[in-house]
């Protein structure tokens, strides 16, 4: 096998990894209702990428840093002054994607907004599959207290759940999950492969663990078909992986509500 | 006497809640000031009072939900249930009964028969539990919640209006669960009601809260005509019977 074939193996395992990460940590995103919100968290890693670029630096690093910024100030913010998590992101993430328009050089403005910047190297490989790893075991540890806290944060907190520790976490893991997808979907779609799997889970299933199955399962199968067609028509990736996406969702509404 | 009960009894006095001095304002609105009580454990606390007075505010307060003034000391290590007054659940989210049970048990670290004890406390029938909770009735997600509350033997259990939206029999089955419990496990009781008859014939201690006005004592001494009067700003008569309203 050719050094280029293992690497393009370990990208399409990796782009999987992620959209199986996304789609489980999009469930709570859409049933917390922070959909916009999530959405939008993602464009809060361009002026990262702008900086990052502009300094020579990988542009992934940028992005990290920037996003993790983001996501402890919406935190503070939210905590500090009771402000709604969509108010915060409407004002701060709107102003960082026009800072990182601003910032990053034309050419490479195309990739970061919507992705599908060149070869992965092995480390990123690597690193990338122990982060999508450590995303789907928090998810998994910490979906007891997360079902709790979103039906109820007073009822978690007599729980002895620490609800803001909680909140901060899922919002770095959320984070850290759109830092994976960028290379593939950039900072305009990665929230949506976050959102769109798990609201067409939320369409069909009738319980948490069902929800769960259909999200990755949509976020994996809409990567993998997205992947293909798009390197079959010649056309980016990130774009055609949403809109596969968005044509399971709408398949979705054909289904009639049980309840 | 033997050693157990002298234990047993020595238990039942300590204090589960102490509370001094405490206070909640929004902003330039006062809610409620200088409120100073305890709660001994076993025993049964009413909390009453008009739409509006704080009593709600007053328990977001007690278990660090709401911002206040003063001292709230629980005792070291102790377990609370609590059942809020509202929740907003959307009709089509994809979690049932049995989900949130479940993470109720897997959090207090608590087996499965935990869950089965609970359901059976309340009374709720099997399947209803593997509906999503938006689905359900206002009856039947109250004693979801209350369900919850139980999983994991708690020390305290915190109800604010735990009878809304529950059937007349299911009223008077929750009150009789609750106030068994308090007798044959000792558990403390911190309840919201509006049922001056049901807080006259099971509670030890009455709070009152009232705009500007607050009382503490034994319903014998609180719930007198002139306090309810002055508490609800009108005459307020009440029958003592058996269910919870």
């Amino acid at each position: 096998m050719s050094m280029t074939t293992s690497l393009d193996v370990g990208s399409l395992a990796l782009s999987l990894a992620m959209a199986a990460a996304a789609g489980l940590v999009g469930c709570f995103a859409v049933m917390r209702k922070m959909t916009l919100a999530a959405d939008a968290l993602s464009h809060v890693a361009l002026p990262g990428i702008g900086l990052a670029i502009l300094l020579r630096a990988n542009p992934l690093v940028g992005a990290i840093a920037t996003l993790a910024a983001g996501t402890i100030l919406i935190w503070a913010v939210e905590r500090h002054t009771g402000i709604s998590t969509e108010t915060i992101v409407g004002v701060v993430f709107s102003v960082a994607l026009a800072v990182g328009t601003m910032i990053t050089p034309g050419e490479a403005l195309i990739d970061a907004l919507f992705g599908g910047a060149g070869k992965i190297s092995s480390i990123e490989v690597v690193a990338g599959l122990a982060a999508a790893i450590a995303i789907v075991v928090f998810i998994a540890m910490k979906r007891h207290e997360l079902v709790v806290t979103l039906v109820s944060p007073e009822i978690a907190l007599t729980c002895g759940i620490d609800v803001s520790r909680l909140n901060l976490m899922y919002l770095l893991t959320f984070a850290l999950t759109v830092a994976l997808g960028l290379r593939y979907l950039g900072v305009l779609l990665m929230g949506s492969l976050m959102i769109i799997p798990a609201a067409t889970a939320r369409r069909l299933a009738s319980n948490l663990r069902a929800m769960f199955s259909i999200s990755a399962a949509v976020a994996v199968l809409s990567t993998l078909a997205g992947t293909y067609i798009a390197s079959v028509m010649n056309r980016q990736t990130g774009p055609v992986i949403i809109s596969a996406a968005g044509a399971l969702f709408f398949l979705s509404l054909v289904r009639p509500r049980e309840a | 006497m033997p050693a157990s009960e002298t234990i047993n009894r020595s238990k039942r006095v300590d204090k589960v809640l102490e509370v001094e001095n405490l206070g909640v304002s929004f902003g330039t609105l006062e809610v409620f000031s200088a409120l100073t009580f305890s709660v001994e454990s076993g025993t049964s606390l009413a909390v009453i009072g008009p739409n509006g007075a704080g009593k709600s505010v007053l328990f977001r307060a007690l278990i660090g939900a709401q911002k206040y003034d003063g001292v709230v000391r629980w005792a070291p290590g102790v377990r609370i249930g609590y059942v809020p007054q509202k929740l907003d659940i959307e009709r089509d989210l994809p979690l049932t009964g049995r989900d949130f049970l479940r993470a109720k048990a897997a959090v207090a670290k608590v087996g499965k028969d935990a869950i089965d004890r609970a359901l059976e406390r309340v009374g709720i029938a099997r399947d209803v539990i593997t509906r999503p909770i938006g689905a359900m009735s206002g009856g039947q997600f109250q004693r979801l919640l209350v369900a919850f509350a139980l999983v994991g033997d708690p020390d305290v259990l915190m109800l604010d209006e735990p009878a809304a939206g529950v059937d007349a029999p299911g009223q008077e089955q929750l009150a009789e669960m609750l106030h068994g419990l308090r007798e044959s496990k000792g558990v403390t009781l911190m309840v919201i009601s509006h049922d001056l008859s049901v807080v006259f014939r099971h509670a030890t201690n009455v709070i009152c809260l009232a705009h500007g006005l607050r009382c503490i004592g034994a319903p014998r001494e609180v719930l007198t005509p002139a306090t309810l009067n002055q508490i609800y700003g009108t005459e307020v008569g009440f029958h003592v019977h058996d269910h919870l309203a």
